[in-house]
């Protein structure tokens, strides 16, 4: 086929417009797309989310087991065979390491002993929204801090901005590690960071977290500016403490680890 | 004026293949990451940056060796200068060049790149870097490039350059400011959260940049017929010398402050450096090397014999930039990490293929430096060189 130098010249530019103009309708479609999306009526919602945590009602092995496996288990947190790799949404720790600074070596075994249930503690002042290039990890609104494993370019910024160790990078794809993968949430690829969510997907349709259904009422969910809410009465009731509170970040996790009794 | 550096001697030609075939080694191995993930690399959950990122944070100082020079010649009419201007210059272009390298082979995500464009977020401090260092490299490729382009056809520079190096020399100052407060801002990062990280980012890229010019100017002596004099070595050398005292000066303000407040948190990631933490210790003999190297070279650069003397000043001049390539590529970064936020251990070390990508960056680095000064040293060749009013 012959085509002379203009011919392909014009051909050439045909197409660039072309190409311009059905980009730009895939942009603005996807823009129309995404501003349709509501709230559903079951949603629960509130004004500032938050979580409490009553370590004394975690007695064995299995209590904690049980919640970790149901984060994991719903969210596809893959089991990584090298711990370099490691991904955890939620996980234990003990007393020492979960609250370096506040050891003293005469603590009683029973809390220096203690596993600390530990995950992201969605911070009112979030020094891993704060850094993020790209805002792939954000504040909604109810406080929670939320990640978007699609806009996420990997730079790992906000894992050197937490304070609290919460975030996991996937260092290798993770699909493979994945036992019994749920369709219903999606599964991350390599290069991108994720961590708990507080459950946004089940808020969506009316559900508590994960963990906290599990937890046998261990664990408390609500929102920390109604004082009416069960998370409200409960911290007005016992002592509770939050992991580096010194650093202005305001965690939204608060812990009940005991004692008080004896007082 | 391109198509000097397209003729040149065998040992020119040599050197070019030589550097792409690192570039091809490192680029088959980058390869092979963009497939596995960067889980190739000795990086985990607790140290989450390496030795891509300490790269990045050291070449940032390397492209400093424009503003020192830059500063006495434009600001000081130090005319002797004008023979070495464009060497700060170019250097600057290939450091930048390597700067922006290493933020790209460190993403998970490297094609998604265009969202920091795309979402421009200014409350986070990677954004006002990759505007920093994307615009100081345009500022030396378009000065540089036009003051020789005028150079080599008998003319003055454009009247429009002027201002752009004015422009440049602030400039300079902002790549390491902000480069300093991706680190010195975060809350939870005892190490890196001290006042006068910028200020010390400032003074170790002060002499490392012209550490390494000098270095260069030695070997494009010994290897061409351009020689860019010995008075202006001598004057590069001086710079290093105040810089690198400022520099282990705040160093010694960082250990007192640690040292005698005695606040565990912040004395922890010294202990590992210098001394191992908890039975871990991998990074102890590189930091003491790099003090030892840091003292050596001060005492070499203060004493004037030493210092004038072209032997014992390269040696200075190589125990500068080995110092404090120790010193921001390595002990900086990992400090930050270790010990974890839990106040755990976790040490990293660089893999091979995380070591021969590495490689590949630099190399990429040297290709375009050498085929800048390449440009340069062909145009004096042909034209000569005269020191003219600017």
């Amino acid at each position: 086929m012959g085509m002379d130098r203009r011919e392909f010249l014009r051909l050439a530019g045909l197409t660039c417009i072309g190409i311009g103009v059905g980009g730009a309708q895939l942009f603005v479609r996807a823009r129309i797309a995404s501003s349709e999306f509501a709230p559903t009526d079951e949603r629960l919602n509130a004004e500032r989310w938050a979580m409490v945590i009553d370590l004394r009602k975690f007695r064995t092995e299995e209590d904690y087991q049980r919640v970790i496996d149901a984060c994991h288990r719903i969210h596809n947190v893959p089991k990584m065979p090298d711990p370099e790799d490691e991904i955890k949404w939620i996980w234990t720790e003990d007393f020492e390491h979960s609250f370096p600074g506040q050891m003293n070596p005469y603590v009683p075994p029973e809390i220096e002993e203690k596993p600390i249930l530990l995950l992201c503690n969605h911070c009112t002042n979030a020094p891993c929204t704060r850094v993020c290039p790209t805002k792939a990890t954000f504040k909604r609104p109810d406080g929670i801090t939320a990640q978007d494993y699609h806009r996420c370019i990997g730079c790992r910024f906000c894992m050197a901005g937490c304070p609290y160790g919460a975030r996991s990078f996937n260092w290798r794809d993770p699909k493979k590690f994945v036992k019994d993968p749920n369709p219903e949430y999606p599964m991350r690829g390599p290069g991108v960071v994720e961590k708990c969510t507080f459950c946004v997907e089940r808020l969506e349709k009316g559900k508590r977290p994960a963990c906290v259904e599990k937890s046998n009422g261990a664990m408390l969910f609500g929102d920390l500016n109604d004082p009416n809410s069960e998370v409200r009465r409960y911290l007005a009731e016992h002592f509770s403490i939050r992991r580096k509170p010194e650093l202005g970040t305001q965690p939204a996790v608060f812990y009940i680890i005991g004692g008080e009794d004896h007082v | 004026m391109f198509e000097k550096a397209l003729v040149g001697s065998k040992r020119y030609w040599t050197l070019i293949f030589v550097l792409l075939g690192i570039i091809f080694a490192g680029f088959i191995t980058y390869l092979f990451q963009l497939k596995i993930g960067l889980g190739i690399t000795g990086m985990s959950r607790d140290v989450s940056w390496g030795l891509y990122i300490g790269q990045f944070t050291f070449l940032v100082g390397v492209a400093a060796s424009a503003v020192m020079i830059v500063i006495p010649y434009y600001l000081h009419n130090y005319k002797k200068f004008g023979r070495i201007v464009i060497l700060g210059e170019f250097l600057a272009v290939a450091a930048v060049t390597m700067c922006l390298l290493f933020i790209f082979v460190d993403m998970g995500q490297p094609m998604r790149i265009f969202n920091v464009i795309l979402h421009p977020t200014p409350r986070s401090i990677l954004f006002w870097d990759a505007v920093v260092l994307s615009g100081y490299l345009l500022l030396n490729i378009l000065i540089g490039w036009n003051t020789l382009h005028a150079e080599y056809k008998g003319a003055p520079p454009p009247k429009w350059i002027k201002p752009l190096i004015y422009i440049s020399i602030p400039w300079a100052i902002s790549i390491h400011t902000v480069t300093a407060f991706i680190y010195q801002g975060l809350p939870g990062r005892h190490f890196w959260l001290t006042a006068i990280m910028a200020a010390r980012f400032l003074a170790s890229a002060f002499s490392s940049g012209p550490a390494l010019l000098l270095l260069l100017a030695l070997l494009v002596r010994r290897y061409t017929s351009f020689d860019p004099g010995r008075e202006q070595i001598q004057s590069v050398a001086k710079i290093v010398t105040y810089a690198m005292i400022v520099n282990f000066f705040f160093f010694l303000l960082e250990l007192f402050t640690v040292g005698y407040s005695q606040i565990p948190g912040h004395l922890h990631p010294f202990k590992y450096l210098f001394f191992g933490l908890e039975g871990h210790g991998r990074l102890v003999p590189l930091m003491w090397i790099s003090v030892l190297l840091a003292v050596f070279s001060i005492i070499l650069l203060v004493i004037p014999p030493t210092r004038r003397n072209e032997t014992t000043l390269t040696v200075a001049a190589a125990s500068v930039f080995l110092s404090l390539w120790l010193d921001k590529g390595f002990g900086l970064i990992i400090g930050g990490f270790v010990p974890n936020p839990f106040e755990r251990v976790f040490e990293y070390w660089p893999t091979l293929p995380e070591t021969i990508i590495t490689l590949g960056v630099w190399a990429v680095g040297f290709l375009v430096l050498t085929v800048l000064y390449k440009i340069v040293i062909s145009v004096r060749e042909s034209v000569g060189y005269e020191e003219v009013a600017h």
